[in-house]
């Protein structure tokens, strides 16, 4: 059985001067998936995200993104392409309101980002579908809030909003829950969980009560490689998982 | 009507007020103070692109007033151009320049690209200061005729001030149309997270690019009503003080507002003109004005008068709410 591929990772490499950040990693992940990316601090997960958005370009190997070669491209083409990421250290616009920072996002895809004169604020196609990215994240109320006024957790469902509005094929998601009470958890949780399932997910997480519930499949990596994947059970019953968690 | 509305129309009645004092006033010393203080906005304006919507500080702004002004010149004295088919070839020059200046400052962000900048500028204006017999070195260009207008002599005072309000108003129209385009949005979204506006489909450094290249456009615009008014042109006025001076005035008046550059170019030329006329010591005077503005409004002059209008006018969080 042949399954379309979402992303193709093969042979992928980088070195930060004589450190292997990321040592020969094969990943692929088929369309729909929700992969979860699992392993310890520096084990290379954010690199990996850099590497695949154009962040950082590999020493070698190369990236596929739905049988597109985008090995290299600078990460103004991921938009275009479908591809959307989150951060895990907040990454917005403070001087904006809420309803701004998600017309920022939609303007990324649209060709009026090159127009200096055309107005972006009151057009319909803009504020109707920030309104609607917000809504999706719980944030509709508090649209026209400057970011200052938000609660860490808000911008947090902000920074999965910006990245939804712009209805991407493959989403990735930089540790969703860093920093959030268990409450909060909760509510991101759910919104994780109520994202279409047409949209590929890949998801950094450490909290691992709502990462294994929210995964369909995992890929555990350490020092750079991939030492195990599978579902829930194949991963967890695998000896050198228990070994890092456990033993280190 | 809401907090927002009111405080636009407060700010657009003084404008207005401002524009007209030095007809007002009546005698040409006030009128051509004017007139410096428009041309002086009109290149404040320009660099605000750059350093206020755009974060990058550049402090060799003037080369672009000051090659502009000098095209202006050249063409008009030693090759027979009319000044308004000058201007036309100057405004192309200084796009080109800014294109291929721009295009090496881009290539560091932040003291790096200052640093180029500044480099750059200084190129310019040791090409004017050495190349002496085309720009007349040290000795600078004099008598630039100013030109008629509709067969309106513009050396008549007031209507050269006429003629530089209309052009200051398309300029400060032409910068709001800007602030709120999607390119004018981009710009600001590049300024404050540019990996993030990377990642949402912007091309960050073509953004810049062309931010530059219009600051330059503008920049030439000032030069060339600089060149008509002054009717001369010396290499300080492509150097390092007139950069830095403009500077101050986008950061004296409140960097990323419309209204800031103008109001720092106001207080720069009313400083230099008026007080010099009265006090010799009148740098010492603009020194402590800066000193001041920067202990009592360290945003600058417009950001902060807008706090404080904002705490006095009342009720306003219950209209900002009715309103939307």
């Amino acid at each position: 059985m042949t399954t379309e591929l979402a992303l193709q990772i093969t042979g992928m490499t980088k070195n930060f001067g004589g450190l292997k950040a990321i040592d020969g990693v094969n990943l692929t992940i088929p369309k729909g998936d929700r992969r979860l990316l699992l392993g310890p601090n520096g084990a290379g997960k954010t690199t990996l995200f850099n590497l695949i958005t154009g962040d950082l370009k590999p020493t070698s190997g190369s990236v596929q993104l739905f049988g597109r070669d985008i090995t290299g491209l600078p990460s103004h083409h991921c938009a275009p392409l479908g591809l959307a990421r989150t951060y895990q250290i907040i990454t917005l616009f403070p001087k904006n309101t809420l309803a701004d920072n998600v017309i920022l996002s939609l303007l990324g895809i649209s060709p009026l980002r090159w127009s200096p004169i055309s107005r972006i604020k009151g057009r319909k196609e803009f504020e109707e579908r920030a309104r609607a990215a917000l809504k999706q994240v719980g944030l509709e109320a508090k649209a026209d809030r400057p970011l200052g006024e938000t609660s860490y957790g808000e911008k947090r469902r902000l920074e999965i909003a910006l990245a939804l509005a712009q209805n991407p094929s493959l989403l990735l998601l930089d540790e969703p829950l860093a920093g959030l009470s268990r409450q909060e958890r909760l509510d991101v949780q759910s919104l994780i969980e109520s994202i279409p399932r047409d949209i590929t997910l890949i998801l950094i997480e450490h909290d691992m009560d709502v990462a294994l519930a929210l995964a369909d499949s995992i890929t555990v990596m350490y020092h750079g490689r991939v030492i195990c994947e599978g579902d829930r059970a194949q991963v967890v019953a695998d000896p050198r998982v228990k070994e890092i968690y456990l033993a280190s | 009507m809401t907090r927002k509305s009111r405080i636009t129309l407060i700010s657009l009645s003084l404008l207005i007020l401002a524009l007209a004092a030095p007809l007002l006033m009546g005698q040409p010393f006030y009128i051509n103070i004017g007139s410096q203080v428009l041309i002086a906005a009109i290149f404040a304006m320009s660099l605000n692109i750059l350093v206020g919507y755009g974060g990058m500080t550049s402090i060799g702004h003037a080369a672009y007033l000051g090659t502009s002004a000098y095209v202006v010149a050249l063409l008009t004295l030693q090759h027979g151009f009319g000044f308004y088919t000058a201007s036309l070839v100057a405004l192309g020059v200084v796009v080109i320049m800014a294109a291929i200046f721009g295009a090496i400052a881009l290539r560091g962000t932040g003291i790096t690209f200052l640093m180029i900048t500044l480099a750059l500028g200084q190129t310019m204006w040791g090409v004017a200061f050495r190349w002496s017999e085309v720009t007349g070195g040290d000795n600078g260009l004099p008598d630039i005729k100013r030109p008629d207008l509709f067969g309106l002599n513009l050396v008549e005072p007031g209507l050269f001030y006429g003629v530089m309000i209309a052009l200051f108003v398309i300029a400060l129209v032409g910068m709001w149309i800007f602030t709120q385009s999607g390119l004018g949005l981009s710009l600001q979204g590049t300024r404050d997270q540019p990996r993030r506006m990377g990642m949402l489909g912007h091309h960050v450094w073509l953004v810049r690019w062309i931010a530059f290249i219009i600051a330059g456009f503008w920049a030439g615009v000032a030069g060339i009503a600089f060149i008509g008014y002054h009717g001369y042109i010396h290499p300080l006025s492509l150097g390092l003080a007139n950069s830095a001076e403009v500077l101050l005035m986008v950061i004296a008046g409140g960097a990323g507002t419309l209204l800031g550059p103008v109001v720092g170019a106001a207080i720069v030329v009313v400083l230099k003109m008026v007080v010099s006329a009265y006090v010799s010591r009148w740098v010492l005077l603009l020194g402590c004005t800066f000193v001041a503005i920067v202990i009592l409004l360290p945003e600058g002059v417009v950001p902060g008068l807008e706090r404080l209008l904002k705490s006095i006018l009342p009720a306003a969080r219950d209209d900002e709410e009715a309103s939307s």
